[in-house]
């Protein structure tokens, strides 16, 4: 980039030269790496992003390999799991793998995006990079929905039955709406077979889609940092380039060692769980799901896996169908609006008022116990009315926010013109 | 860095106390490392339990393997019917007849471990009593108007139960406690071994994998350790001129 003397240049000659003139590959990748500069200040919550895409794999790669031994029909699906974890050869380690970096993924999705809420990472001018985020995650919750369906045990058909269902309070539509999901007149074969379509092929090319425009737009405005300070704005010059800024540093081979050490921390929680704890006490692979699907038998309790909790908990404390569905999606779609509804130009919550640090916390703690509530048998009427209090308070941190915001209510600090520090 | 190692530490040690909950039943304490204790296990469901009760995602052939025992062995002693070393334990009684004599069809037994956890299992083995009143003749506190008769009793001996009062609502009585009214030919203590024996064997039969996957998720964890400390030297390394 700086010019004829630059080591890093790609060759012009040999072999590499020869694709580099056809198809501009090399200077691709080294845009990307080497030559994109992130801030040097990443903390700890920056771990997440790689650690998402990380799972992301692993849930391709163990996928494809469950995918041999899996047979997508109702009188199969069940008897093919339990002969993946008994007569396929390291077909248990395969398919806890793929369990638990489900359930990791969305470990993973939540910090990462509360790091975004932390440090206004979907503030101008990342508002498209948050919102393909946000499809990211829906198109992620998609997919994990219809995989849980796939073993075919009591929680899968009855997950996918209240789930499904949902859809049926739509007024006019809903009851065709519900038929044309399922396939059949009930949760069958048919509904497990598109499931199954729907699950290998289509979301995933989806999420991976979505993935290579999330990182498009993340490399065309530049990473965000926890001082929510624009680097690029600042002063230009560091030790690799002219013309790059100060306080950036090239993404390989900083942060590619870096994130190696946070993978290797991860790839141990998660070894942990996979081998000594692989069911997380039925957090993970619920107790129920160990039984074959039975359309006659309704489980005592219909508790979604512990990632749609927080949503399920608001849809069960409504007493109207229709109405907590909409308050359900509502919860997702408003999500969307953040950029929108967040008027403070400062985007690090350390310089942002005080009320505005409460507010956070206190939606995150309204997320948080949501899930539980969502989690558990939803008989506890003291509970119900909790649940609607934090309902109303999770509603309320976007209210806040835009009243707070807009009408210059926020008292913020002096934002330093560098980032501060890097750990 | 510090609150989020705490954070996730957290989230770790309380999630599956969360999740558990459920009714209060006896610990098993089983001892599936325990070889000894899987063959008597074994032993104890092929006589009394397999005659009603398939295990159809189990081999025999892996069976052996997992119980240190040959092919003879397990042909000779376990094998009651005309089933191949390669087969999974299937059941003497027809379905239809276990529906006619019972109500339902025993149900199999691969994934009981998995599906009522193994307190479960171990609790309602102790918890059966006489009651004429119920169509096999005995009833159970654990699994109330369960359709299966006690199969273990001669071991266990009889039980009776005592009754508390007729609640104010109407409901109950309820079963207050249980007492041993004619000994078994095991004693309490030897009984419950034996019961503990069975359910280690079901939780084995539940996941096969558990007998290896802890031993080597021990060196698994052992190898990340070590990759995450030279990435953590190598981090070092790399930004020691970032200032």
């Amino acid at each position: 980039m700086a010019g004829p003397s630059n080591p890093t240049a790609v060759p012009a000659k040999g072999l590499v030269g020869w694709i580099e003139q056809r198809l501009p590959i090399f200077s691709f990748t080294r845009a990307h790496t080497s030559d994109y500069y992130a801030p040097k200040n990443f903390n700890v919550w920056y771990y997440f992003g790689s650690l998402a895409m990380l799972m992301l794999v692993n849930q391709i790669v163990t996928g494809i390999w469950l995918t041999m031994n899996f047979k997508p029909s109702a009188a199969e699906a069940f008897a093919s799991v339990e002969y993946i974890m008994r007569d396929v050869d390291w077909g248990w380690l395969i398919r806890y793998m793929h369990s638990t970096g489900a359930s990791l993924f969305f470990v993973v999705v939540y910090l990462h995006m509360f790091r975004a809420l932390l440090y206004g990472s979907y503030k101008k001018p990342r508002e498209l990079l948050w919102v393909l985020g946000m499809f990211i995650y829906l198109a992620l919750m998609a997919e994990a929905f219809m995989g849980y369906v796939l073993p075919w045990g009591q929680m899968s058909g009855w997950g996918a039955q209240v789930i499904i269902s949902l859809f049926g309070a739509i007024p006019g539509i809903g009851e065709g709406l519900v038929e044309f999901i399922r396939g059949d007149y009930l949760i069958s074969d048919a509904t497990l077979n598109r499931f199954f379509a729907l699950h290998v092929i289509a979301l995933p090319l989806v999420l991976l889609l979505l993935v290579v425009l999330h990182l498009g737009a993340l490399h065309t405005v530049g990473s965000n940092n926890p001082d929510g300070v624009e680097i690029k704005q600042g002063p230009k010059g560091n030790r690799w380039s002219a013309d790059a800024p100060s306080d950036g540093i090239p993404f390989h081979p900083y942060y590619t060692v870096k994130d190696l050490v946070g993978v290797g921390f991860f790839l141990m929680l998660m070894a942990f769980i996979i081998f000594f704890e692989p069911t997380f006490g039925g957090l993970f692979l619920e107790k129920d799901n160990f039984v074959p699907y039975d359309p006659l038998v309704t489980p005592e309790h219909i508790v979604p896996v512990w990632y749609f909790t927080p949503y399920y908990a608001m849809l069960r404390v409504i007493p109207d169908k229709l109405f907590g569905v909409i308050v359900m999606f509502a919860a997702i779609a408003v999500l969307f609006l953040l950029p929108w509804l967040d008027r403070t130009p400062v985007r690090s919550w350390r310089y942002r008022g005080g009320l505005y640090k409460i507010a956070l916390g206190l939606f995150a703690l309204s997320f948080v116990w949501l899930g539980k509530i969502g989690g558990g048998p939803g008989t506890d009427p003291v509970e119900t009315q909790i649940g609607r209090l934090l309902t109303a308070l999770y509603f309320a941190y976007f209210v806040f926010l835009f009243v707070y915001t807009h009408f210059g209510f926020e008292k913020t600090k002096p934002v330093p013109e560098r980032v501060t520090s890097h750990d | 860095m510090r609150s989020i190692a705490f954070f996730l530490a957290g989230l770790v040690l309380t999630l599956p106390a969360l999740a558990a909950g459920g009714g209060s039943y006896e610990a098993a304490n089983t001892q599936v490392g325990n070889p000894a204790a899987l063959q008597r296990g074994a032993a104890m469901y092929m006589n009394y339990c397999a005659g009603c009760h398939s295990l159809k995602y189990m081999r025999w052939s892996r069976l052996a393997a997992d119980l240190g025992l040959t092919e003879e062995q397990v042909m000779a002693n376990l094998v009651f019917s005309d089933a191949k070393f390669g087969d999974t334990i299937g059941v003497a009684i027809p379905p239809a007849d276990g529906t006619a004599w019972f109500g339902k069809a025993p149900p199999d037994l691969s994934l009981v471990a998995r599906s009522r956890g193994v307190d479960w299992i171990y609790t309602y083995l102790k918890s059966f009593y006489v009651d004429p009143t119920a169509g096999v003749g005995w009833n159970n506190t654990v699994f109330p108007n369960a359709s299966m008769p006690h199969v273990l009793w001669e071991l266990q001996g009889v039980q009776e139960a005592r009754f508390g009062e007729v609640a104010a609502d109407g409901s109950g009585p309820v079963v207050e406690q249980l007492e041993l009214v004619r000994p078994g030919l095991l004693d309490p203590g030897q009984y419950q071994a034996a019961i503990r024996d069975l359910t280690s064997f079901l939780q084995y039969v539940g996941e096969p994998a558990v007998l290896k996957r802890q031993a080597l998720g021990v060196w698994v964890l052992l190898y990340l350790a070590l990759f995450t400390l030279i990435a953590w030297l190598l981090k070092r390394e790399y930004w020691k001129d970032v200032h």
